[in-house]
């Protein structure tokens, strides 16, 4: 049986930091990235609110050619997927092709270019469809890319599940690893804040109306009314723990547990299987709830989905039994890009012993949660749960902890 | 303890010429072909208008009506494929443990049929880049995010396992019931629904692939327009269809007494980190993909009894497959019999993998190969045997079947049948 899947390199691109540093810094200092929508007029829409990645200039990183093929998400990707590699310190053409794999979720694809190949259908004709949309816009298309980009060869693969699936992919990238695959890159990046994406958003019926940046967000607090979408996620580096010990490599951490759960039927009465995903990935790691320091939470910012996030970590921990924290508060949702970037800042978490904030939210006393509200809490951070929740009822959990912390010890 | 392993024990199908695996099996084992000329919409202004379209009545299949408001078509081609399935298996699902049962359901492009009719209405004939939310359907968001296709499938088992959608383009189908028994494998499930659908047939999907010319444009021969590793072949022909399988722990399902069909002993995948949309003739990458798929299932390469190829009817495509197969069967590639039946159903992009699965097991069961429609005079390239016309009896314990698409995925799976699996 091959070892622990750890995380050795990490690239972030967020609504409030581009690169993981800017990225650190800014949540640290609870700035957020949320704001009006630039990237088209949103006067005529109910919802004007998102979190927009600012300064991400394709052409200063990636090769002209790759720019009519692209989506802004999938630029995003092969950025995000560079700076990763170059943080782990490798470089793929000095491995085997098929001893490295790329596993990545998504939620809508490449919709913005899709809606512009849309529109040049329906406005002027099939002939004016453009010959990349065929691969731009779907599902696979971040994977196959930095697949082609990085001459990786090895086992692969898409996950969607809404916003769970980011963790979805890095633990089906840890699957990988644990089956003999020697690098897999994993995670997500996704945007989709064009008109035609916001109206699909904006279906789903669970998008803030507020204009106020600081008011429209606002999970777990009483005048929560929806949440801000975004754009962006991570993309991280799992390697095998024996083989980065081998290369000396930097580590950030281990992905120790995981489990995935889907709802009840709708109006069953059953409870729902956000509790259960927990206690499974919790079993998963062969920790005791007690081990965990943190809890980066979901957030819906439903005030419904809030409660029963609320209650599941009630049934698991106690009430305020645990320290929980939701960053999003300062990027949005970012679809299947959230999770790998609350994974992120789970691991900077354990890095620095710092726990950055929920922003500009008070907490209703009826949800019972050790939410870290204002200031960044201090102390030491061995062990993360990261959750994630997609609409329909997709719930999956993450548990990281500090290397060196039983690592590879739990097969 | 012993390895867990994972066997399927229920089948069903939504494939063009008919509604169920009955009518499926009877179309391949005739080797009748489903395509004719696209009847969705006026396809006059396109270069390729042939299509495998599914007639398919949504309530003669027992949707209501707010169900089929609901869902886009492709979600519909589940439910009723998970309907036939289960049924089929003769699974209680009422009384099976919801936390041990989950879905994986492959597609390749997701709602794309929803979304290019409301993007049409919301847009107003493409004139408004923004776009007016007020004429959208309330279910926008399902087709935007397409693992609703896997909730809705969840709901119609009450399975409350892990559930997912997997999009590896056009080799979804295997990948996603590949990803199912690594579930039951590792443990995670003991039940699980898997399969693919996929309803591709809209204009923006039509106009893509006549972007780059990988669609026939043999329109005044519908019925004839698929014609894989033959010499005359000059593209795909677009389908639609949904498969979907019930795949168990073997222990469980031998405990229950229920009707196994085979295991799925093997399944690998590789990229081929070349092209989003070309392939290498030398198929290095789908070779090393049915090898470890091969070794997975302890199967000598000589025992294949049946290779269910990719044959999507592009040339680079029956090359490069062709190539694979040599490389890793060598001599023994030129006694097996391989077939596509992408010749009579055409190609679904998502769904065809899980469509192919299904054909396999049934070669399995009647010991019969489907044949390769319209194949002709094969491409000299091609010099295997691949069925031409005729299905034909043949003793199938052991199939392997393969796909390739977009985005470079390569991918490969090995059958058994039920008489190794009692062992």
């Amino acid at each position: 049986m091959t070892g622990a899947a750890v995380v050795t390199g990490i690239g972030v691109a967020a609504p409030n930091g581009l690169g993981t540093e800017d990225f650190w810094a800014a949540t640290l200092a609870g700035r957020s990235g949320i704001g009006r929508i630039s990237r088209f007029d949103p006067a005529g829409y109910p919802a004007r609110l998102a979190g927009e990645v600012p300064g991400f200039v394709a052409e200063e990183h990636l090769p002209s050619r790759l720019i009519p093929q692209t989506d802004r998400m999938t630029r995003l990707a092969l950025v995000a997927a560079e700076w990763a590699l170059a943080d782990a310190g490798l470089d793929p053409e000095t491995l085997p092709a098929f001893d490295m794999g790329v596993v990545t979720a998504s939620s809508s694809g490449g919709f913005e270019f899709g809606q512009r190949e849309l529109q040049a259908l329906w406005s002027k004709g099939g002939q004016y469809v453009s010959a990349y949309q065929s691969f731009a816009w779907f599902y696979a298309v971040n994977t196959g890319q930095i697949s082609i980009r990085n001459g990786m060869k090895g086992h692969s693969g898409v996950l969607v599940s809404d916003q769970a699936g980011g963790l979805d992919a890095i633990a089906q990238a840890r699957r990988q690893i644990r089956a003999g695959t020697r690098v897999v890159v994993s995670g997500a990046l996704d945007a989709s804040i064009c008109p035609w994406g916001w109206v699909a958003q904006l279906a789903s019926g669970r998008l803030s109306t507020s204009e106020v940046p600081d008011r429209a967000y606002l999970p777990f607090d009483a005048d929560a009314r929806g949440h801000v979408p975004g754009e962006g996620g991570a993309i991280l580096v799992l390697e095998e723990a024996g083989a980065a010990r081998d290369r000396d490599a930097r580590v950030y951490g281990e992905i120790a547990g995981y489990a995935a759960t889907f709802d009840p039927r709708p109006g069953s009465g059953r409870e729902p299987g956000l509790r259960r995903a927990v206690e499974l990935a919790l079993a998963d790691a062969g920790l005791e709830a007690a081990e965990i320091d943190v809890v980066f939470a979901d957030a819906a910012g439903v005030p419904e989905l809030d409660q029963i996030e609320a209650d599941a970590l009630a049934a698991v921990f106690g009430r305020r039994g645990v320290a929980v924290t939701a960053p999003k508060t300062m990027t949005g949702r970012l679809c299947s890009g959230a999770a790998p970037l609350d994974l992120v800042t789970a691991l900077l978490s354990i890095r620095d012993e710092l726990i950055p904030p929920t922003v500009h939210v008070q907490p209703a006393t009826r949800y019972g949660l050790d939410l870290v509200c204002g200031d960044v809490r201090t102390g030491p951070v061995r062990t993360a749960l990261v959750l994630a929740r997609g609409a329909g009822g997709f719930n999956s959990a993450v548990i990281v902890r500090a290397a060196g912390d039983r690592a590879g010890n739990n097969n | 303890m012993s390895r867990r392993r994972a066997v399927i024990t229920g089948i069903g199908v939504l494939a063009p010429g008919g509604v169920g695996v009955k009518d499926f099996w009877s179309l391949l084992s005739e080797g009748r072909t489903a395509t004719r000329g696209i009847t969705f919409f006026d396809p006059t202004p396109f270069r390729s208008r042939v299509a495998a379209e599914v007639d398919f009545d949504p309530e003669a299949h027992g949707l209501s009506p707010q169900e089929i408001r609901r869902m886009d078509r492709a979600a519909q081609f589940a439910v009723v494929a998970t309907r036939e399935a289960v049924a089929d298996s003769g699974l209680d699902v009422e009384q099976a443990d919801p936390y041990r049962m989950g879905v994986t359901i492959g597609s390749a492009v997701g709602a794309t049929m929803g979304l290019d009719a409301e993007y049409r209405v919301v847009s107003d004939g493409g004139r408004l880049h923004l776009v007016d939310p007020a004429y959208a359907v309330p279910h926008l968001y399902d087709y935007l995010v397409p693992s609703s296709f896997a909730a809705e499938v969840a709901w119609v088992v009450g399975a409350e396992g892990p559930a997912i959608v997997v999009s590896t383009g056009c080799t979804s189908g295997i990948d996603s019931v590949g990803h199912a028994v690594e579930l039951i494998r590792e443990g995670s499930a003991d039940v699980m629904i898997t399969g693919a659908t996929e309803a591709p047939i809209s204009p923006i999907t039509v106009a893509c692939f006549d972007a780059i010319r990988a669609t026939t444009p043999r329109n005044d021969d519908p019925g004839r327009a698929s014609r894989p590793f033959d010499g005359s072949r000059n593209g795909f022909v677009l389908g639609e269809g949904a498969a979907v399988l019930v795949v168990e722990e073997r222990e469980r399902a031998l405990r229950r007494g229920a009707r196994i069909y085979a295991e799925v002993a093997g399944y690998a995948s590789r990229c081929n980190a070349f092209h989003m949309t070309g392939l290498r003739p030398d198929g290095a990458e789908m070779a090393e993909a049915i090898r470890v798929a091969l070794a997975e299932s302890r199967t000598d390469p000589g025992s294949i009894d049946y290779v269910n190829a990719h044959g999507s009817g592009t040339r680079q495509n029956d090359r490069h497959e062709t190539a694979a197969f040599r490389t890793v069967l060598g001599e023994h590639a030129y006694r097996t019999p391989v077939s596509s039946i992408k010749s009579m159903i055409g190609h679904s992009l998502g769904a065809i993998g899980s469509l192919e699965i299904v054909a396999s097991v049934l070669a399995m069961q009647h010991d019969v190969v489907p044949p390769t429609a319209n194949l002709h005079t094969p491409d000299p390239e091609c010099d295997l045997d691949y069925v031409p016309l005729v299905a034909r009896d043949w003793r199938t314990d052991t199939v392997l079947t393969v796909g390739s698409g977009f985005g470079g995925f390569q991918s490969a799976m090995v059958l058994t049948g039920p008489d190794r699996v009692a062992s």
